[in-house]
């Protein structure tokens, strides 16, 4: 009788997730009257504003990688090795992005950095670009931390920390050729997360009026009719990609624990 | 791993936190500030209530109103299907290889949210999208004519539970691993029947777990934007896309009345959120 149940639940929930799935991609491909055709993804890839919103999106997307890295882990490890004591605001800061709705996060940007501030960041293209990239480092925060978190986790800092300085090792080396190998699976999980993420963010981008790819498949979506779905295919593909990809890292890493 | 004492002095380890610290405050946390300021400021600054007072219209609690619904059912409809698909591949009796392929999916679905999840969905559900079709050719269903819009309050559940649904399966999957087999075979040996064990031992345990995710899932839908923008454009009224209107364009004809609509968000997500921490410190506890 449960196992009746269960079939039940587990299909009609698989359809409720697959049929969206078949829909997007079988109305991608009837962009040609009466036959399939491969023709909405021709002019999808056709569209040099989709490889400029894609590349831009892309760039912002190792921008936001990089920094995030380069904050979260000497951070995490800092925490971990010297400030137990600062873990709960550490954690506590990290969390409220997941509090404080992206909208209202950009809001504030547009207001707090406008052209008469003290940081006037929206007045150039660069600097609308730096503030972007900050605000996706604030949406990938608690994902990247955590990941991070974990990943120090499971080696000893201490020692390890202890080692390098006996060698002569400054912190820089300690962390970019002891501390980051070790836990690169779990930056690599974070980083992948961050590209998703990234990839199809669409209010911040929207509100701070950048050519990112999200507003571009909005306006697509708002004009087109088989281009949608033909980019839906495609973010979906993406999404997966990068899901695919976190967890090899993560697989990756029990591998390399179990050897060690 | 021991604490040990540290040969820096304690105030100037803090000097490690100054990088995030000053992220922290720069993008995250004087923004906020801004926002909750500028709610209490007349346009030309001081102090006021006024802002709030004038948000209070007819228009503006429905939105209010529609959001808190939107996200309510979305998050309880969730939690209930998330639950039941994670309960049925741990312990429905479902074949074990169809565990790890739904933990993924549930991963990819739960970032598939914003734009492309609307044009999936209207592909799917939408006028000429693939269902509605086939209802009209195969069996004479008009789903329009019977009142279904996918461009409605109702259309906006169905897309939602898309990632609404994946994520309690992602959060709720370890909660019952976390369920011990010896708490099940002392019910037993003590007499308990199946549902009696869930009723009164594994419900209890994993209340606090689901109430979590529950109130994780209720902000997650309310500070969407992205996929109810795409899927109806400007005009459905709920507060994300009032405030989206509003940044573009001052739709609200008082810029104030903007940090206003904001703070409404921050303080009702925040309440959301101050129940999941409160409630996933306390599920922890039996779940280690």
């Amino acid at each position: 009788m449960i196992r009746t149940l269960a079939w039940i639940v587990f299909i009609l929930g698989g359809l409720y997730f697959l049929l969206p799935l078949v829909g997007m991609a079988e109305f991608s491909l009837r962009m040609r009257r009466g036959e399939y055709s491969l023709d909405a993804y021709r002019v999808v890839f056709a569209d040099p504003n989709f490889w400029a919103t894609f590349g831009y999106s892309l760039k912002l997307a190792v921008a936001t990688i990089v920094f995030g890295v380069f904050l979260v882990m000497p951070t995490a490890y800092w925490v971990r090795l010297k400030l137990p004591q600062a873990r709960p605001v550490v954690e506590f800061i990290t969390l409220l992005p997941l509090v404080i709705p992206a909208i209202v996060i950009v809001f504030g940007y547009i207001r707090l950095y406008n052209t008469s501030s003290f940081l006037p960041l929206t007045g150039s293209a660069v600097g609308t670009d730096i503030l972007l990239t900050m605000g996706y480092a604030t949406l990938a925060l608690p994902y990247m931390y955590r990941a991070v978190d974990t990943g120090l986790r499971t080696i000893d800092v201490a020692t390890l920390t202890e080692a390098a300085q006996s060698l002569g090792a400054g912190w820089v080396t300690i962390l970019g050729r002891v501390i980051l190998p070790n836990v690169m699976a779990a930056v690599l999980s974070g980083a992948f997360l961050t590209l998703a993420i990234v990839m199809g963010e669409f209010t911040m981008a929207a509100l701070l009026n950048r050519p990112a790819f999200g507003p571009f498949m909005q306006l697509m979506g708002a004009n087109r009719a088989y281009e949608p779905p033909a980019l839906a295919v495609i973010a979906f593909a993406l999404t997966w990609g990068c899901m695919g990809l976190m967890q090899l890292a993560t697989r990756f890493a029990k591998h390399e624990r179990a050897k060690g | 791993m021991a604490t040990r004492p540290s040969r820096i002095r304690p105030h100037l380890a803090w000097l490690g936190l100054l990088p995030f610290l000053a992220f922290a405050l720069l993008f995250l946390i004087l923004p906020t500030i801004k926002i909750v300021i500028g709610a209490f400021q007349a346009q030309g600054g001081g102090f006021t209530l006024q802002n709030f007072v004038e948000l209070n219209t007819a228009s503006n609690r429905s939105a209010y109103w529609t959001s808190i619904k939107l996200s309510f059912v979305t998050a309880a409809l969730g939690c209930l299907v998330g639950f039941g698909m994670a309960a049925a591949v741990s312990f429905g009796g479902l074949p074990r290889f169809l565990r790890s392929p739904l933990l993924t999916f549930s991963g990819v679905a739960s970032n598939f949210a914003g734009v492309p999840l609307a044009f999936a969905f209207i592909a799917t559900l939408g006028p000429v999208g693939l269902i509605t079709v086939w209802l009209r050719t195969e069996f004479g269903i008009n789903l329009r004519a019977m009142g279904f819009n996918l461009l409605s309050y109702w259309g906006l559940v169905i897309t939602y539970l898309f990632f609404q649904i994946p994520l309690m399966i992602l959060i709720i999957t370890p909660a019952l691993d976390g369920l011990k087999r010896e708490w099940r075979e002392a019910a037993e040996v003590l007499g308990a029947t199946g549902a009696q064990y869930w009723r009164m031992v594994a419900l209890p345990i994993l209340f606090p777990a689901i109430l979590g995710t529950f109130a994780l899932l209720f902000a997650n839908a309310f500070g969407a934007v992205a996929t109810a923008f795409a899927l109806t454009g400007p005009q459905l009224n709920i507060v994300p896309i009032k405030l989206f209107a509003q940044i573009r364009g001052d739709v609200l004809g008082n810029p104030n009345l903007g940090y206003a609509l904001a703070f409404g968000m921050i303080l009702i997500t925040a309440a959301a959120n101050i129940l999941y921490i409160w409630l996933r410190v306390r599920s922890e506890r039996w779940l280690k």
